[in-house]
């Protein structure tokens, strides 16, 4: 244990040493959810005037949540770029080889993607308070919002980390993010589920990030909603990811 | 030899030759081509549906938002030109193929507008692609055939102009990752723009404001009106006019640039 607590802590300095001395890797993750946030809650805030939309703590709050669980997950999927690179460069190989517990390593980047998270979504809620949000929900709710935060994150650090053990290059990166955007998109983004119409109602009622924006959508507005569902789907994202990074972890290990 | 005059057919020739290597290059990148004309369709598959309710807002100009927004998969793929543009340039700098250029007879005029060929022909396969889905999916186009024609040719133009600002950003750095690094900025210009509701239905006044002084929101509304008004003569005049500007303005950045890194060299 103590083994695997010294690997992760070492990853886990590394990385965030690195990314905080290097705006040009961190920029990104807090860029890009200031955009959406400006651009949904901003510019689409009339949608909530759409006959049938019912949220009541706002549009911008509407959209928060969503901005909010989109930064989980591309935080952890710029995590999974950071494990890639260290790859690239071979420094990923001499981890493997020095570290006595390597599974260490996996949660070392795990940590430090929530980590670099933490950040981005207390810049997207200050943001957001600016920009007016309303805040219906009481902690132990907002609590609930976190952790569907951290669980988004963590299933998306997994997954990126998975495909850099297996791809071990940088390349790999559209292929991280694509899936990613595509399951957060076909998501309720601009509305509440009920108002989206054709086959994309159908691929969100299906899709699992569906349930975690609805529970965190009712946690922030006091309205709790879907919230078991919500736990499982982000429980059973975890488990898929985790399989699929040890199994990448094992291959990378036999240097697969 | 630089120096000496040469005749249009003579620049032209060296245009020719630049830009024939650039289309090829850029042709034998599947994966740069397919998510260029992939990802602004799916976007739009997802935005018609998730927003096809904000046609219920009073005063909205389209009854589908499929029309309203088709538009935005032309400016995208002028974004994603300008980043092949400006990758390419960068590409081109790095790996020395400049430095061996400079070698030779060719104009720089030949080497920057001849180097934008690529990311152009890419950008025409994008517009048609993104018009024929649109007629499938049951976009209308009130400007009918000629209008049709028009937003083609109009959606290249935008794509060279907007082409511009990539190539003065890979002629200006060097390099690819800082020409990538730099474009979601790019990206934020478009987002403040009147891409996803008019500028009058933005509720939020700073974001009207910032909406009203971006440039992009012009060429939108210029592209927009021929699918979803006809001809309507103001838009269509003020939306050129910001392309004309973006274009003479960054091909003169990018030919300042490009000497000062031949300069350089």
């Amino acid at each position: 244990m103590r083994d695997f607590t010294a690997v992760a802590g070492a990853v886990l300095r590394r990385n965030l040493i690195h990314a905080f001395k290097n705006p040009a890797l961190l920029m990104p993750s807090l860029i890009f959810p200031l955009l959406f946030l400006t651009a949904f809650a901003g510019g689409l805030s009339n949608v909530g005037n759409i006959p049938g939309f019912d949220f009541p703590s706002g549009y911008t709050t509407f959209q928060y949540v969503f901005v909010f669980l989109q930064s989980a997950a591309f935080g952890g999927v710029f995590t999974g770029f950071a494990v890639a690179a260290d790859f690239e460069s071979g420094f990923g190989r001499r981890l493997l080889l020095a570290s006595p517990q390597r599974r260490g390593i996996v949660a070392g980047y795990v940590v430090a993607a929530i980590c670099r998270w933490a950040l981005t979504a207390t810049i997207v809620t200050i943001a957001a308070l600016i920009a007016g949000m309303e805040i219906d929900g009481n902690p132990a709710q907002l609590l609930g919002l976190v952790s569907l935060g951290l669980l988004t994150n963590i299933a998306a650090c997994l997954w990126g980390t998975g495909l850099a053990l297996r791809f071990q290059t940088l390349q790999a990166g559209p292929i991280m993010q694509i899936p990613i955007f595509l399951l957060l998109f076909m998501a309720p983004v601009y509305v509440p589920l009920h108002l989206i119409k054709g086959w994309v109602n159908t691929a969100a009622s299906y899709n699992p990030i569906t349930a975690l924006v609805e529970a965190g959508r009712g946690f922030i507005s006091a309205t709790p909603d879907v919230v078991g569902l919500a736990y499982l789907s982000g429980a059973a994202l975890v488990a898929a990811a985790l399989v699929w990074t040890l199994t990448g972890l094992t291959r990378a290990e036999r240097g697969e | 030899m630089r120096g000496d005059p040469v005749g249009l057919n003579e620049t032209l020739e060296q245009v020719g030759l630049v830009a024939r290597r650039s289309v090829r290059r850029t042709l034998s990148q599947p994966a740069l081509i397919i998510p260029t004309i992939v990802f602004p369709l799916l976007l739009l598959a997802i935005n018609a549906s998730g927003l096809g309710s904000a046609t219920k807002i009073p005063g909205f100009p389209a009854s589908s938002y499929l029309d309203f927004s088709i538009t935005v998969c032309f400016m995208q793929g002028a974004l994603f030109s300008a980043i092949t543009a400006g990758t390419e340039l960068a590409t081109d700098i790095q790996s020395g193929f400049l430095n061996r250029l400079q070698l030779t007879p060719l104009r720089r005029v030949a080497i920057l507008v001849g180097q934008l060929a690529g990311a152009t022909t890419v950008a025409l396969l994008g517009a048609v692609v993104y018009l024929v889905v649109g007629l499938i999916a049951g976009v209308k186009i009130e400007s009918g055939v000629g209008g049709a024609f028009l937003l083609l040719a109009y959606a290249v133009f935008v794509a060279i102009a907007f082409s511009g600002i990539g190539a003065t950003m890979g002629a200006r750095t060097g390099s690819p990752e800082a020409v990538q690094g730099v474009f979601p900025l790019v990206f934020a210009v478009f987002f403040l723009s009147s891409m996803s509701m008019p500028r009058d239905l933005i509720a939020i006044d700073w974001f009207r404001t910032v909406a009203t002084w971006n440039p992009t929101s012009y060429v939108i509304e210029g592209l927009r009106s021929l699918v979803i008004t006809g001809w309507d003569g103001t838009a269509l005049w003020r939306g050129a006019a910001v392309g004309a500007a973006v274009l003479v303005l960054t091909f003169w950045a990018a030919s300042r640039a490009l000497a000062t890194r031949m300069a350089r060299t």
